[in-house]
């Protein structure tokens, strides 16, 4: 269920553990001392509260520590977001268009079509814009998206460890068919990759007609076969 | 040891049974009284937090299998986005300022009014325009509005929906919020009982104050963005249409420098209701009430530096992404700190967990997850894949309802005996409540999951193997609203028929229990004099008889 499909989307999930980890040992904490003492300190049991002002030193410690916890996620986030789009140098792109409501992609070769297909072995930079209003690119599986703006261009870099086919969404809403603006996204074998690259060309890429939801546009898949 | 002010109840002229210019209908809606201002506020704005759970019930009702149920696309988005505007707009933000505020912000401080009171009943009916305009815009021949409760350019800017009227509407309600901020402020420096210096101020008061502050400095911004819309909408000037050249982004850095600190206007006043409550039922000062009080101001001004955070994945600069992540986890420490300082209070008090303090706990256990899911929001790397998720939905509503709606309810049963005189059935109360928590977790926490597995938000239709979550979810809410309806009903049979409350049913020590139930027309005989902080439960007798 929780599929992935790179090292980043499982580093993703790494820092998700990670701050759900430290989060649910505070949930538990704030929930299981506060319905201890209700019961501890009921009226009954205690009938004349204390009075305490407040403790100084305590109340250092509960900022100093969740400051140094929140730090810790802050840097963990960082890092791990960075990791991809700090390094793009040499990695194969691709254009990516939206709009309402499909999708574009545009190869080096100047080959196109609506469902993206990218090489296993290298990094692959989407270089991406929208031909309206915004849109965002979501790769569930990576972990990954970014909105889609008119007049100016926007990326994301992918580097996945397997083959597969994946869904991709759309995440910025976009209207009426917002919903159906679902693509996939196919990792191949390098030499697949190729083969799919040549032989479809110079065939265009045929607009997706579904307006259900996703389905892969057959064609380029049985070209492949 | 609290019913020593009751027999003072016969012998006075409550501000129901006073008698001025105008009687009937007219002396509500021409009343300059704060009370009665604060009673019209919470009437509307419950009619309209109704209006909009219908709409949430609906859209639920859609998502139970993939495909149409029983609307089409078109209907679907206008829902959400009259459901957000409507909570948020018309609900949550007055919400508990306008309503409780105006009640008991004057007598907490030991006021007759508030310093001006035909500009409060002013900002009311700004209220009431602003909300009445909304609902006429549905009726416009573009139809309802579709652009989510954000309004995003490019796309508010060319849908073929009726924009303007319901911008419009957005733009004269904050009005109305400026203006009752700057009655508040006001109030608070101005009239204040002889001997309540800041620090004797109650919390509630402290948290009124530093959100009135934000309404002022924050609304103008959203005002000034929402007619920029409009002139573009008219006039095509190229502000944020990319395709004559404007930006889309400028849009949403507008929109969210207002819309981050509005979050605070909405929590900050039920940090302030929490800070009373638990006092109250603990019969124990609030433990560290100079951190309470001062975070709240930290916070109201820290939170003006971190709208960014909503917009990580926009296509802003890498720079700007990562200082708004960790302004975003600065941000998030002062609220920690109250949560540690409320259950902190609880230890070593005299606890009586009734109705309204179990409201309480509910709040910290929800808003606490609120709380910490922002943090997987806040980080970079797990946002990149949340924003705009299902995670993103589940996250706003453990906040702004587990959190804000939640104390809300625990305000309306706090001061239910304060403003009509009469009590509720407890019991029933606490069963609605749990009915409550129990659906609001099937619907909400669901959501979590969903979003991590990469349901976006605002969708219609769905992928197929997300169906049995949703049917979860959508069961929680029949579950939830059945809870929230008999608390309503509940409510409205004790004020129909509920006993006599007496003046101070719980053991509060902050002014409002030291006068009658209901209050009379300017709150107090002789205004008191006030020699002890709010919560010196050692020094309750002396406070408490000492009444009005
Ligand atoms: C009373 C029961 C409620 C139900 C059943 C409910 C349900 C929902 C649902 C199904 C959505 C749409 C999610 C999507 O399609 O992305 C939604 C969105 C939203 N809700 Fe609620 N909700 C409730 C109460 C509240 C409350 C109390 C608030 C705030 C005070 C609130 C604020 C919002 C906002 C701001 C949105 C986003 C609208 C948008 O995307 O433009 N809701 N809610
Ligand atoms: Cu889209």
């Amino acid at each position: 269920m929780f599929e992935t499909a790179s090292d980043y989307a499982q580093n993703v999930d790494f820092v998700m553990l990670l701050i759900v980890g430290i989060s649910v040992v505070l949930l538990l904490g704030i929930t299981i001392a506060m319905i201890y003492f209700v019961f501890r300190y009921s009226r009954k049991r205690n009938p004349v509260a204390k009075q305490i002002h407040g403790n100084v030193i305590l109340e250092i410690i509960w900022i100093v520590i969740p400051t140094i916890i929140v730090m810790v996620m802050f840097w963990y986030g960082y890092e791990g977001f960075q990791r991809l789009r700090a390094d793009s140098e040499g990695a194969y792109e691709v254009k990516v268009y939206g709009f309402m409501w499909g999708w574009n992609f545009e190869y080096p070769n100047g080959k196109k079509n609506d469902t993206l297909y990218i090489p296993l072995g290298q990094k692959t930079k989407l270089v991406m814009t929208s031909r309206d209003v915004l849109h965002s690119f979501y790769i569930p599986a990576f972990r990954l998206k970014e909105d889609l703006v008119g007049g100016k261009s926007t990326f994301i870099v992918l580097e996945p460890s397997k083959t597969g086919s994946f869904d991709v969404a759309c995440a910025e809403y976009c209207g009426l068919n917002h919903s159906r603006m679902y693509t996939k996204l196919h990792v191949l074998e390098d030499s697949e990759f190729d083969k799919w690259l040549k032989i479809g060309m110079p065939e265009e890429g045929k607009k997706d007609e579904t307006k259900t939801l996703p389905k892969d546009s057959v064609k380029t898949e049985a070209i492949l076969e | 040891m609290s019913d020593s002010t009751v027999s003072t109840n016969g012998d006075y002229v409550n501000f129901y049974q006073y008698k001025g210019k105008h009687t009937g209908i007219l002396g509500w809606l021409l009343s300059v009284d704060h009370k009665r201002i604060g009673l019209l506020y919470l009437g509307s704005m419950v009619t309209f937090f109704l209006v909009g759970m219908t709409l949430g019930f609906f859209m639920r009702l859609e998502l139970w299998n993939p495909g149409q149920d029983i609307m089409g696309p078109q209907t679907y988005n206008a829902l959400f986005t009259l459901h957000g505007i409507i909570m948020i707009f018309l609900v949550i933000i007055p919400g508990i300022p306008a309503g409780f505020g105006n009640f008991f912000l004057p007598i907490q401080i030991g006021a007759e009014d508030v310093s001006f009171p035909r500009l409060n009943l002013f900002s009311w009916y700004l209220y009431t325009i602003g909300g009445l305009l909304a609902v006429a815009s549905l009726f416009l021949s573009g139809g309802p509005i579709d652009t989510g409760w954000t309004f995003y350019a490019p796309y508010s800017l060319r849908t073929g929906t009726e924009v303007i009227m319901p911008l419009m509407a957005a733009f004269i309600l904050g009005f109305s919020s400026i203006l009752t901020g700057v009655n508040f402020v006001t109030t608070v420096h101005r009239l204040r009982a002889p001997g309540m210096t800041f620090f004797k101020l109650p919390l509630f008061i402290w948290a009124l104050y530093s959100t009135a502050w934000i309404q002022i400095i924050g609304t103008p911004i959203i005002g000034i963005t929402i007619l920029l819309v409009v002139v573009e909408r008219l006039f095509g000037v190229g502000l944020f249409d990319p395709a004559m050249g404007g930006d889309p982004i400028l849009f949403q850095h507008l929109f969210w420098i207002y819309s981050h600190p509005a979050v605070y206007i909405m929590i900050l006043p039920a940090m302030g209701v929490v800070s009373e409550i638990i006092p109250t039922f603990a019969r124990k000062t609030i433990f560290g009430y100079g951190a309470i009080a001062v975070s709240s101001i930290a916070i109201a001004f820290v939170g003006t530096l971190v709208w960014g955070h909503h917009m990580f994945t926009s296509g802003m600069s890498d720079e700007s992404r990562w200082v708004y992540s960790f302004l975003t986890f600065i941000v998030a420490l002062p609220s920690g700190v109250k949560i540690f300082n409320w259950v902190a209070t609880m230890y070593k008090g005299s606890i009586k967990a009734e109705t309204p303090f179990l409201y309480v706990m509910a709040f910290i256990f929800l808003f606490s997850i609120g709380g910490l899911t922002g943090l997987v929001l806040g980080s970079l790397a797990t946002d990149v894949h949340l924003h705009d998720t299902y995670f993103v939905v589940a996250h706003f509503h453990y906040v702004m309802f587990g959190g804000t709606i939640f104390i809300f309810f625990a305000a309306l049963h706090y001061w239910f005996p304060k403003m009509f005189g009469k009590m509720y059935n407890t019991k029933i109360a606490n069963i609605a409540l749990a009915i409550m928590v129990v659906g609001f977790n099937m619907l909400y926490f669901t959501f979590f999951i969903l979003g991590y597995l990469g349901m976006p938000r605002r969708y219609y239709d769905y992928l197929p193997e997300f169906q049995g979550m949703h049917q979860f979810a959508t069961v929680g809410s029949w579950v939830m609203i059945a809870g929230i309806l008999l608390m309503f009903i509940n409510l409205f049979l004790g004020l129909k028929n509920g006993k006599k409350s007496g003046n101070n049913p719980w053991g509060g020590m902050t002014l409002e229990w030291t006068v009658p139930s209901p209050p009379p027309l300017l709150n107090f005989k002789k205004i008191p004099t006030v020699k002890y902080g709010p919560y010196e439960y050692e020094h309750y007798d002396e406070v408490t008889n000492n009444v009005n």
